[in-house]
């Protein structure tokens, strides 16, 4: 066992965030240590996705501290940090994963370019080498090493959500950020892209924050869940305490909507 | 003659590219915006070029016009004649009499000299254009040095074609630091970027953007480690000069497939055959 992290991988404290008179979100605050997932659900337009944005940049934040301890052991104050420093951030140790994966790709080149895009982004200027990367990162996402030369358009949803994940992968990050990885996927796709996933964290060590509207998918990745109601986070906690034990009332509704076939 | 201002651009409009052009000297390969005005001349025909050698031309210099390297082309022919009748200066085809040339796609054969100003007409300068759609984008991509997706394109021609295809407007690194677009001349002359004694200016009038190589400035062409840069080279000769390692134009003589390969710079290859070089010598 690696011995206890003295401090959290990221730490966000009031985080806020308005579009006019509506609000984002609001007072948002969490630790994640190395190696945590944690899982923020909610009902569509309960402000996950507009924490997403906040953390990764994408959309600026109006209040509230991000910190972020880097791989060389500076603490960056991500949302007060010049633009430059946090690209070069998100670049060589943030992942990002959307939801649609044709936002996080490039349709019009092939597998193997949109997987080594990131490392010649961060400086790697051997074609061997690159190519090498990609279709070792290729095997890891179950993807065909035949298929490293064909356009994403020729993939099917969940291979090209596998694509992205690679993508995302490929330079080792040390947090990844995803959004709805599963969405519009279906079943069975799902279940096999959760398995996938599972599997990556755990190896990789990875911290990840995952924003979902699914239970079933929280209940699988993430050790510890937000859940979150207009703009606000009403509970935390442990997955499993949160979902078999919900205290709020507002998440008492949510895991009692769900089906159970 | 006498009704247009000197050089045709009024000397307001002039000084406004003149300091366009200080600024891009000053900072090489960036692409400095400027207030591109109306030429009698149609946009694709070098309008950029011909504000930027306007705007530097003086009474005691001799200006040289090429078009794809050839020195009576249309457009070589009505720049000229522009210059003359509204700058009355000395016009010459010899690249070693010249102060001023004014080019589309070919730098000369014969090497440039300190003093010498190289003037290119551009039709899009924006090197990631076709990468980003979004020129606030590539501003900022420019201004955070973020390159990576530019060799992406490399990689995707050397995966569909076992090289790098782009044979022009060849992505160069200026002095270590400015990704840009080198006008559309051939990779080929991408090697005479690199360190040139000369000033070489970039004038796109539509996309109203100046750019510059200083004189001795650095330009490396991008590449892989294992995929080097390479430039064209020909298996024969000039048919009429007998030049080896210059550009070379392909001239369809024939609906038999008969072809010759001449020198695409007409001043280098005409006063090689007045020197008395044919094709079966060697130079």
């Amino acid at each position: 066992m690696r011995p206890a992290p003295d401090r959290p991988l990221l730490s966000v404290r009031g985080l806020g965030k308005r579009y006019g008179a509506q609000t984002g979100c609001l007072d948002v605050g969490f630790d994640l240590w190395p190696g945590e997932v944690i899982g923020v659900v909610g009902e569509s337009g309960s402000g996950k996705t507009t924490v997403l944005n906040c953390l990764s940049g994408r959309v600026g934040a109006d209040a509230g501290r991000v910190e972020y301890a880097a791989r060389d052991g500076r603490v960056v104050d991500v949302l007060r940090e010049d633009e430059s420093a946090r690209r070069r951030l998100l670049r060589s140790e943030w992942g990002l994963v959307h939801q649609n994966p044709r936002d996080g790709l490039r349709m019009g080149v092939s597998a193997g370019a949109n997987v080594g895009e990131p490392l010649m982004a961060l400086g790697a200027r051997h074609y061997g080498g690159i190519r090498g990367q990609a279709l070792d990162w290729l095997a890891q996402v179950e993807i065909g090493l035949d298929r490293i030369d064909d356009l994403p358009e020729t993939f099917s949803g969940g291979m090209l959500q596998r694509l992205q994940i690679a993508r995302n992968l490929v330079t080792r990050p040390r947090l990844v950020l995803m959004d709805e990885p599963t969405g519009g996927l279906d079943v069975s796709v799902q279940a096999r892209l959760l398995d996938l996933l599972r599997g990556l964290v755990a190896e990789l060590d990875l911290s990840a924050v995952i924003v979902t509207h699914d239970l079933a998918v929280a209940r699988l990745l993430a050790h510890r869940l937000i859940v979150m109601r207009g703009g606000e986070a009403v509970e935390s906690g442990l997955t499993d305490q949160v979902l078999d034990d919900p205290q709020h009332p507002y998440t008492q509704l949510l895991v009692s909507s769900v089906l159970h076939p | 003659m006498s009704r247009y201002n000197f050089a045709y651009l009024d000397e307001h409009t002039k000084r406004m590219i003149r300091r366009a052009i200080l600024k891009a000297v000053a900072v090489p390969g960036y692409q400095v915006p400027f207030g591109s005005r109306e030429m009698p001349l149609s946009y694709g025909w070098g309008t950029g070029g011909v504000q930027v050698t306007a705007s530097v031309i003086g009474p005691d210099d001799v200006l040289k016009v090429i078009d794809q390297g050839a020195d009576d082309t249309t457009n070589a022919v009505s720049i000229r004649k522009f210059f003359e009748r509204t700058a009355a200066v000395r016009t010459t085809t010899r690249t070693d009499e010249a102060t001023l040339i004014q080019t589309r796609h070919r730098i000369p054969e014969t090497p440039l000299r300190a003093g010498q100003i190289l003037v290119l007409q551009v039709p899009i300068p924006e090197p990631l254009r076709w990468l980003e759609p979004r020129e606030a984008e590539t501003r900022t991509m420019h201004a955070l040095e973020e390159y990576g997706v530019m060799y992406v394109r490399l990689y995707e021609d050397i995966t569909r074609h076992g090289k790098v295809a782009q044979t022009y407007e060849y992505p160069v690194l200026v002095n270590g630091r400015y990704l840009m677009r080198p006008s559309p001349i051939p990779k080929f002359d991408n090697p005479k970027l690199d360190g040139n004694p000369a000033l070489l200016l970039f004038g796109a009038g539509r996309e109203k953007r100046i750019y510059a190589v200083p004189p001795h400035t650095r330009v490396r062409s991008l590449d892989f480690d294992d995929h080097p840069f390479e430039v064209e080279h020909w298996e024969r000769p000039c048919a009429l000069c007998g030049a080896r390692g210059v550009f070379l134009d392909e001239i369809i003589m024939d609906d038999k497939g008969g072809r010759l390969f001449v020198c695409s710079d007409t001043d280098f290859c005409a006063r090689r055959q007045a020197a008395g070089q044919t094709s079966g010598d060697r130079p």
